[in-house]
């Protein structure tokens, strides 16, 4: 069926309701990657298996994550005219007795987490109903309830392989509103005033660089998408592709008709098997109702969106080596300016953004621009999501607004160091950030007030380091990485990060000297100045906010023969 | 790899968006390695030199030249694996499959002599709830501490 009107949307509205709250009962299961390395996959064909077996009159279907990744494998049963009710650490031994219980209208309370009355979805708002007053509200849940859900509004909730419930809790709404109703130079003039900046890391006004691609000479232009999350400890793009992978491609729509452009791509790591997969069917689905394709809900629009692959090589997150990957090329990156929206892919402007930056799109229309530019502070509107992993006891995908304390995501959320144990530093942004010390974590998280510790935003994640974690060490991991991923192209990048590594090798090894840490100071220092981009030129961050903050324990490794 | 599957991977891949990596991507998973004379096949069929098409296999860690073991494991070494204990995990791996601990160029691929396991290292799955984790095959298994090696390993057929 193609949609071509509003009625046509708002009857698969209704039949996606239907199925995310059917007159019987409804059983989810989190499926993202890491719900099924836990066994959620298995717990799923089991629970089809059972109801099929006794022709049961239940649905089970496949949902996302919802962040909580240290009580998975999380389950979702929905009795009708009852609150959704989440379970947690289910195993498989459990699926017979869920289901019999659903049948009677119950739950098995020693496995219930949370009880979900409504939901704000932002594009919809769902009603559930009372019942299980025993099992906590999700409000009451810490982890929860200091969150704002914004992008992660509908993770763990819908199917995000059924085009139908996204659709169903007002999914495609923004877009049609948009095609239908809105010219594309106030969606740019929204998207401005929105105050949304770029959630790659560095913050570029997402509306101010769409202004500059429509502007830029050609008609045959691209957009792309940035979902080559490369940074090792972030997951935030994987979880929102494959929990909810309409919600990019609406953002992208609504993006590439307020820039007129009709060609997109998204630039996905080799490393994330299940998100091209769902993304690919999320496409094949979004097709089918003629959201991509020609004449896109009948407003003469034409708009298709194709998928490329990356291959395993950190630089091509960066913008120039990301565009010289998807043209099947080495990744090395090149100078700027010519900026990709002057000479992107294939020599046309390029709008380059990441997954998250086009997910804020949908609800920047649907709610409009007061409303999205309330969160957060002036300056860093909206939320952010974040992993929050490492030595934290609530390891798990946070969302909160931009200017929340790291004090509130690592205590108040994350419940403080694993095992009890005390919390000495949170790294941020991947290998092109910093340490910063537990004193400090009354810095708000923005992008300038993290820019001033010394580290930076990144794409979002936050590993935390207990008081086992040496810091010296994770200097050296991070040159590793950093020495053994550059593209090789420059001098500074290329040799500078070999001779840092050679350095701190020496220093772990009790072989360092006095004049070695002041060696690694101005290498860092050349480093950074005389790098051709932006990942040589961030590399030293993470030796130089260890040196600042830690400087002690590079002392302890200093033997009396080198001071 | 025979012409007619190469033919095929070719076929789906008809915008140059993306294009090349991904006939690359293909065959690396179908093969589980880029032999030399599938590279040469495909320089002549897509009209590129083979220089260029060596330059990505080598460029980018996802491709790989040798012919891996019969399986896979790659350790995720993303920072969250770092702090909680992957480097013990990778030495206990070397010691278990009694493979060399050498890496070229901050890559490290090695296999048994046997052909039977193949050991890389990754730089993140995106998997870091789990951390610290590793993969086989493709499965996914998360809180990996070294004691539950030998377990996982007995999985694929070794034998202590």
């Amino acid at each position: 069926m193609i949609i071509r009107s509003q009625a046509d949307l708002e009857s698969i509205r209704k039949r996606g309701l239907t199925k995310i709250q059917p007159n019987h009962p409804r059983i989810g299961i989190g499926v993202s990657s890491c719900g099924i390395a836990v066994g959620g996959m298995a717990l799923y064909h089991r629970m089809q298996e059972i109801i099929q077996n006794n022709s049961h009159d239940i649905l089970v279907v496949k949902s996302g994550c919802i962040g909580y990744c240290k009580e998975e494998p999380l389950v979702s049963v929905y009795i009708p005219g009852k609150s959704q009710i989440l379970l947690h650490k289910v195993s498989i031994d459990d699926a017979e007795r869920i289901i019999s219980l659903a049948c009677k209208g119950d739950i098995p309370q020693d496995l219930a987490l949370c009880r979900i009355p409504d939901w704000d979805h932002i594009t919809g708002n769902l009603v559930y109903g009372d019942g299980f007053e025993s099992v906590p509200d999700y409000g009451e849940i810490p982890f929860f309830s200091h969150q704002k859900k914004v992008i992660l509004r509908d993770c763990g909730l819908i199917n995000p392989e059924d085009i139908d419930e996204y659709i169903g809790i007002g999914g495609y709404f923004a877009a049609f509103k948009a095609l239908t109703s809105i010219p594309p130079d106030t969606i740019i003039e929204e998207v401005k005033k929105s105050g949304l900046r770029g959630r790659g890391g560095a913050g570029f006004p997402a509306g101010l660089k769409w202004e500059i691609t429509k502007k830029a000479p050609g008609s045959e232009k691209f957009i792309v998408c940035n979902a080559d999350e490369g940074d090792p400890g972030a997951y935030m793009n994987r979880n929102e592709m494959e929990s909810d992978p309409h919600m990019l491609l609406e953002g992208m729509l609504i993006g590439a008709y307020g820039m007129d452009v009709h060609e997109g791509l998204i630039y996905i790591r080799a490393e994330y098997p299940l998100a091209i997969k769902r993304l690919t069917l999320a496409l094949d689905q979004a097709r089918a109702y003629g959201l991509l394709g020609k004449n896109i809900l009948n407003s003469g629009f034409d708009f298709d969106i194709q998928i490329a692959t990356g291959a395993g090589a950190f630089v091509c997150g960066e913008s120039t080596a990301l565009v010289a990957s998807i043209e099947g090329k080495t990744g090395r990156p090149r100078l700027r300016p010519p900026r990709l929206t002057e000479k992107g892919v294939f020599g046309r402007p390029t709008d380059l953004n990441n997954v998250e930056t086009w997910c804020n799109v949908p609800v920047i229309i649907g709610k409009g621009a007061a409303w999205y530019s309330a969160i957060g502070t002036k300056g860093n509107t909206g939320t952010k999501v974040f992993s929050l992993v490492g030595k934290v006891d609530n390891v798990g995908m946070v969302e909160v607004p931009l200017g929340t304390s790291l004090q509130t995501i690592i205590y108040d959320i994350g419940n403080g160091g694993a095992l009890g144990k005390g919390v000495k530093a949170v790294q941020t942004g991947g290998p092109s950030g910093g340490c910063i010390p537990q004193r400090l974590f009354d810095t708000p998280v923005d992008f300038e007030n993290l820019n001033k510790v010394g580290t930076m935003m990144g794409s979002g994640g936050l590993v935390v380091m207990d008081e086992d974690t040496n810091m010296v060490d994770i200097a050296r991991y991070f040159i590793n990485f950093a020495s053994s991923e550059s593209c090789g192209k420059c001098v500074p990048c290329r040799e500078g990060l070999k001779h840092m590594l050679l350095i701190l090798n020496r220093i772990i090894a009790g072989k360092g000297t006095q004049n070695d840490i002041k060696l690694l100071q101005e290498l860092s220092d050349t480093v950074q100045k005389t790098s051709l981009c932006g990942l040589g030129q961030t590399a030293p961050n993470p030796v130089l906010t260890t040196l600042k903050y830690f400087i002690e324990e590079y002392d302890q490794l200093i033997t009396p023969e080198g001071r | 790899m025979d012409e007619k599957s190469l033919d095929e991977i070719i076929a789906q891949y008809a915008s140059p968006s993306g294009r090349i990596l991904g006939i690359l991507r293909e065959i690396q998973i179908q093969e589980r390695h880029v032999p030399m004379d599938t590279l040469k096949l495909l320089s002549e069929k897509i009209e590129i030199p083979l220089s260029q098409l060596y330059s990505l296999v080598t460029f980018y860690s996802f491709f790989s030249l040798q012919r891996v073991g019969e399986h896979l494991i790659t350790v995720c070494m993303g920072t969250p694996c770092h702090v909680k204990g992957a480097v013990k995990n990778l030495k206990v791996l070397q010691e278990c499959l009694g493979i060399s601990g050498e890496s070229q160029d901050g890559k490290y691929l090695q296999t048994t002599p046997d052909n039977k396991f193949t050991v890389e290292i990754a730089r993140c799955f995106g998997a870091c709830s789990m951390a610290p984790v590793l993969q086989v095959d493709g499965d996914l298994y998360g809180y990996v501490i070294p004691e539950k090696i030998p377990e996982i390993l007995e999985k694929y057929g070794w034998k202590r």
